[in-house]
């Protein structure tokens, strides 16, 4: 008797298995077979010579790393932090008092606002940025507007610069940064503000010191949404800024399909990814931080 | 609701912001001069002439091919992969694991691709982008799937087995049905992905088969054209359409 429930027990643990295995298995195969690996070979490619018809050969090196550090690559670097951090910036400005503003809607309007919001977004990106080729035109609207009303006297120059740049990429990204402040701000505990507003403290008071730090996650979560795909963007520099202005993206790029330099493209593109995960690192310390200081309050 | 007086400020820049540019491409997909920016009395001639262009018209079929494809496998591969997780484990890293393509950088996985199928010797072409677009894909749907399955009750499928139906009825007559909403959702998501993305395209499709979003590419790198107009205001209305209507069918599932 006793050995014939553990046979049973082991049938259905092995059933168990099988289905486990069948469910899980393709998925994570897949995974491993074209992310992980193609990771892997590019983390590998990093250290290794430029081939002389494309690809890559032995022996093993370092010097795709200390290339890098020439001035000139720091400033592509530094030039796409910089830019990827006013969008950034620009987006919070923006975007938080949208989000903040749709929350107060009534019920039916919000679902049409936040629709609205991400309409554009799910537009082709090509196109998105093509418009704006035509807004910054130098014939555009933009300028016949700004000479119509005789503002300027002649055209300005506004395509082909970083300012360009960093509108194409707000253009581009600012419905992720209204989606996840939005979240944060509807899931607030409305109890809290008005404790805080019963306690004595001015609405102005309250947003501060308890809707904006208890919101804060979320801000964070669009901030780095907005900010990972600008980093790494190559299509808006070279369509609005002309090719004037370079990003990392656009150096990646270069190596891989003009360059035709991998080790050096690998070594750049673990550059933009190390620099991304320390971004997610921070972001998720901070989340922990006020998470663990509201559930102790 | 006093206050909601200066907060009306904020959303009028946003979607003023949002919607103008696309605005001024749809006005000016209707004007009848050749020279972009000088109004030539209203017509419709460049949406013929966009009909007429073979190269627009091949790289559609091309992006629906790869569109197509790469749904069905990553919709079967997400949802096995999403009930796999929530029911045969309960490791946040495999999930993580699995649910990273959906957010690692494009470039990243478009030039690991890239060194993968040239490394294994593969030649490029619609079946590289669609291999690709699946690994994505699979993320999203699986994400979907996932979050679906958090408020699903675990109880029914037991009381199914109970009964005496056996696991692969319990998962086509009760798992599949009531996650239907989720799959299908997800699906959506996929496709519309699909059809719009670029980036790993660009670096994992062959140049004899060019997807629409590299088509595009093309034309937009030289300028602004009527052309170009009428297929943007043509991809606007295509995609404002889906967005809607799957903001219609969610609700009604939801609702269901």
């Amino acid at each position: 008797m006793a050995s014939t429930v553990t046979q049973g027990r082991g049938a259905i643990r092995r059933r168990a298995l099988g289905a486990r295995a069948a469910f899980l298995g393709p998925g994570l195969l897949y995974v491993t077979a074209f992310m992980t690996i193609p990771l892997l070979l590019v983390l590998s490619y990093a250290f290794l010579t430029r081939g002389r018809f494309g690809g890559v050969e032995l022996p093993v090196t370092l010097e795709n790393f200390a290339r890098a550090l020439d001035p000139i690559y720091l400033r592509v670097l530094w030039n796409s932090i910089l830019i990827s951090s006013i969008t950034t910036l620009l987006a919070l400005l923006i975007g938080y008092p949208t989000a903040y503003a749709i929350t107060r809607l009534p019920a039916r309007w919000r679902t049409v606002a936040l629709v609205l919001v991400v309409l554009p977004f799910w537009t082709n990106f090509l196109i998105r940025t093509y418009a704006w080729i035509v807004l910054l035109n130098s014939e555009g609207p933009v300028n016949k507007t700004l000479v119509n009303l005789g503002l300027i006297d002649s055209p300005l120059e506004l395509l082909y610069t970083r300012g360009a740049v960093i509108v194409g990429l707000l253009y581009a990204y600012l419905p992720l940064m209204i989606l996840p402040i939005y979240a944060s701000v509807e899931r607030l505990d409305r109890s809290l503000l008005e404790a805080a507003t019963n306690l004595g403290a001015s609405k102005f008071r309250a947003f501060f010191d308890v809707t904006l730090p208890l919101t804060l996650p979320g801000t964070m979560i669009g901030a780095i949404f907005v900010f990972v795909p600008s980093l790494g963007n190559f299509i808006v520099p070279e369509l609005l800024g002309g090719g004037k202005t370079v990003m990392i993206g656009n150096l990646i790029r270069d190596q891989f399909l003009k360059a035709r330099d991998w080790p050096f493209g690998a070594v750049l593109a673990l550059i933009m990814v190390l620099f991304l995960a320390g971004l997610f690192a921070a972001q998720a310390a901070v989340a922990r931080r006020i998470n663990g200081r509201s559930a102790r309050a | 609701m006093r206050n909601i007086g200066w907060l009306r400020l904020p959303l009028l820049v946003t979607y003023v912001f949002l919607y103008v540019p696309l605005v001024v491409v749809v006005v000016m997909s209707f004007n009848g001069s050749k020279q972009p920016f000088s109004w030539g009395g209203f017509s419709t001639k460049w949406y013929g002439v966009l009909f007429e262009d073979t190269a627009v018209r091949q790289g559609l079929i091309n992006t629906l091919i790869v569109a197509v494809g790469a749904t069905v496998i990553a919709t079967a591969l997400g949802t096995l992969l999403a009930i796999g997780l929530s029911r045969f484990t309960r490791s946040a890293l495999l999930e993580a694991y699995s649910l990273t393509p959906a957010i690692i950088p494009d470039l990243a996985l478009a030039i690991g691709l890239l060194v993968l199928f040239s490394a294994i010797g593969m030649t490029l072409g619609l079946h590289s982008v669609l291999l690709a677009h699946v690994v994505f894909g699979m993320a999203f749907v699986a994400a979907v799937v996932t979050a679906r399955l958090g408020q699903n009750d675990p109880s029914l499928e037991e009381a199914s087995g109970d009964l005496g139906a056996n696991a692969m009825t319990t998962f086509f007559k009760i798992t599949v049905p009531t996650l239907l909403p989720a799959i299908v959702a997800g699906a959506l998501l996929v496709f519309t992905l699909s059809l719009d993305e670029f980036v790993i395209a660009f670096f994992t499709d062959g140049p004899a088969t060019p997807t629409l979003p590299i088509v595009i590419y093309s034309m937009v790198r030289f300028g602004v054209t009527p052309e170009i107009n009428a297929l943007a205001a043509l991809l606007l209305l295509v995609s404002f359409t889906v967005v809607i209507a799957a903001q219609r069918i969610t609700k009604l599932t939801d609702a269901v």
